[in-house]
């Protein structure tokens, strides 16, 4: 058994990234040589993105089948690495400024990313399951980051009591599909269930995975740790948390369910429909009656999850392309506006939406962004959100109308909760008139986070039909 | 050839015998751990759980992972259980476990999910046989971890650095100003 190390280059060069991070900071003396390392992962980072693109066409399988590299983990792993280097741009004044170690900060992030990869890589459970908890447990350092404040030593003990349950049931539940189905190989799974293998157990075992999943993805019900979690954790995190963990985990789902249990779909996809539905309302409805824009931030991303389980309960290639798409246009509006709040807080020290008065006046970049991002995540044509919605909903028309329904009705209420933050950003008078003078790296990401919105809700075709392709093959792959 | 079918089967009523002691013994263990209101009574029925379950490993033939089992979780894991226990004292030790009404609820459901299990469990074909196994089970070790199972084996590598770094990190000493040293 060989291993074809050029499927590994992405995942090898994220590793060796990470440990040089963490070995020259701990070589450097100065603490304002610190300040550098982030230019560094920065473009240690834009290296590997350029080889993860540059090696598109190098798909196989290594080890047996337990390492995958498709069309469909390079889509995710351009996804991931994107998120981080504009998560990393975006937060280089906040990071300066309100967090102490740079080195165990961007080490954990690039983990993180590298935790990510290898569990929507995995072909079989095992390496899955370790991936997901290299994702989770930096996850959990992470975002107790700040220990000095309390609420974020809150969100880490939380996330890590909640982390720790869910991925015992995560495990219980892999354990029981290896015990009926004999076998920890994803792609073997879906053979064995072909061949009219089927076993009570497996259906056990499934439930358990959705609500394991289920967690990473703070799909409703198992969404209750992601308004502390999001509002206590250091805002980049924050950030990278709702942006990459949700679609690596989405990543996941798609390969597991698709992957293995597509011959039992009947049984799963009523109760996919059922969480996505249940997702769009608790998130949608909670939503309004935030103060805190952290929190209504968390609280829509759970209607995002929502929004997204819709194209899982499909099943097929167009809704496996609605997936892809949301997930990458998502990653645009999420970190744009997270990144207006770091910048604020950065100045103002205060996350309350209403603290946010007059800041057209103050940092009208900053307010436009916010803007464009929250219509975009409320799907407002001509914007990106609006493209993925379409693409997301236009699945389930024939067999689902009523989620249709709902998710259109919903959508129309979250405007309003978006639209509150807008009003008081736009007609409100600043308390203080100061202008707020944004960094120039969180500038540039949020041009570009503008600038990919506006874009690919005008012309979403070259991420469209590239989705379309990865889609099509990953279906045919399996 | 009747003798030792006897022979068998007094083997396989042996290792059922120990097999219901041992698991007896770890759910009641298990139980104790979350019901016993005293922390230091909870973790001594912890240990007791480990053991059971390095004896299971034992009836399975897995020798090498029931001595970690008691070497790791039985030894360390406890062993640091303790400390946390001491460092983290209560007043009253006797309440340091306390269990709040929400029992009433979760006991039932619990309860009823795990009778759910079981009764799939029982009524389920399971498809595995067991393999031969090897005389001695530590010489294909390196193997498996180095060759076959490399990349989960590299990722518990990285996923113990960020835990251990983690944790220097959110312990390390922090002075009156609020900075840390």
């Amino acid at each position: 058994m060989n291993i074809d190390f050029s499927l590994l280059i992405t995942e090898i060069s994220l590793a060796i990234l990470g440990l040089t991070v963490f070995t020259l900071g701990l070589i450097l003396p100065a603490k304002s040589s610190q300040k550098g390392l982030g230019t560094f992962s920065l473009c240690g980072l834009l290296v590997i993105l350029a080889l993860t693109i540059a090696s598109w066409g190098n798909q196989g399988e290594t080890l047996g089948g337990m390492y995958l590299a498709d069309y469909f983990t390079s889509f995710f792993k351009i996804l991931s690495l994107t998120a981080l280097i504009l998560v990393i741009l975006g937060s280089k004044n906040y990071v300066n400024s309100q967090i102490e170690n740079h080195l165990e900060y961007y080490s954990t992030l690039i983990f993180a990313t590298l935790g990510m990869i290898i569990m929507f890589s995995a072909g079989d459970f095992i390496t899955l399951y370790l991936g997901l908890e290299l994702m989770t447990i930096s996850f959990i350092v992470l975002t107790s980051f700040r220990r000095t404040n309390g609420k974020s030593l809150e969100a880490g003990m939380k996330y890590l009591l909640l982390a720790g349950l869910s991925s015992a049931v995560l495990l219980y539940g892999l354990s029981l599909v290896y015990g009926a189905a004999g076998t920890v190989f994803i792609k073997e799974i879906a053979g064995n269930i072909a061949q009219g293998y089927f076993n009570p157990l497996l259906i056990v075992g499934l439930a358990m995975l959705i609500a394991g999943f289920g967690f990473k993805i703070s799909a409703a019900p198992f969404h209750m740790w992601a308004p502390d979690v999001y509002e206590g954790a250091p805002t980049p995190v924050t950030a990278f948390l709702a942006v990459g963990s949700k679609a690596a985990s989405f990543a996941v789902l798609i390969r597991v369910f698709l992957g293995a249990f597509l011959e039992m779909q009947e049984q799963w996809t009523m109760l996919i429909a059922f969480l996505a539905a249940l997702s769009m309302l608790i998130g949608n409805l909670t939503a309004f009656a935030q103060t805190n824009i952290k929190r209504m931030l968390a609280f829509s991303s759970i209607a995002q999850a929502g929004y997204i389980l819709v194209g899982l309960v499909a099943a097929n290639e167009a809704g496996i392309k609605g997936v892809m798409f949301y997930s990458f246009i998502y990653v645009f509006a999420t970190i744009g506006a997270f990144t207006v709040v770091s910048e604020v807080y950065n100045k103002t020290g205060s996350d309350d939406i209403a603290d946010y008065a007059g800041l057209s006046q103050r940092a009208p970049l900053a307010a436009v962004v916010l803007l464009i991002s929250m219509l975009s995540m409320a799907g407002i044509p001509p914007l990106a959100g609006f493209t993925g919605k379409y693409y997301l909903f236009i699945t389930v028309v024939q067999d689902y109308l009523w989620l249709v329904y709902l998710g259109l009705i919903l959508s129309m209420v979250s405007v309003y909760y978006y639209l509150r933050v807008v009003l008081v950003m736009f007609r409100d008078e600043p308390a203080d008139p100061a202008p707020l003078k944004l960094g120039s790296t969180a500038s540039l990401t949020l041009w570009l986070t503008l600038a990919a919105t506006l874009f690919l809700g005008i012309y979403p075709w070259p991420l469209a039909k590239l989705a379309n392709t990865v889609a099509i093959a990953f279906l045919a792959g399996l | 050839m009747k003798q030792l079918q006897g022979c068998a089967d007094m083997e396989n009523s042996l290792e059922l015998i120990a097999f219901f002691l041992l698991a007896g013994s770890l759910l009641t263990g298990a139980l104790m751990v979350v019901t016993l209101k005293n922390l230091v009574n909870s973790v001594l029925s912890l240990i007791v759980v480990f053991f059971s379950l390095a004896g299971i490993f034992i009836l399975l033939n897995a020798d090498f992972l029931a001595a970690v089992q008691v070497l790791v979780y039985a030894g360390g894991v406890c062993i640091m259980l303790v400390f946390g226990v001491m460092l983290v004292q209560r007043k009253d030790m006797r309440e340091s476990n306390p269990v709040n009404r929400r029992f009433l609820i979760a006991a039932p459901l619990t309860g009823a999910l795990f009778l759910l299990i079981g009764l799939v469990a029982a009524k389920s074909p399971w498809v595995k046989e067991a393999g031969e196994v090897p005389e001695n089970t530590i010489e294909h070790l390196a193997p498996i971890l180095l060759r076959d199972y490399v990349i989960p084996f590299e990722a518990v590598a990285i996923l113990l650095t960020v835990a251990l770094t983690g944790v220097l990190l959110l312990v390390k000493e922090v002075k009156d100003n609020g900075r840390s040293s």
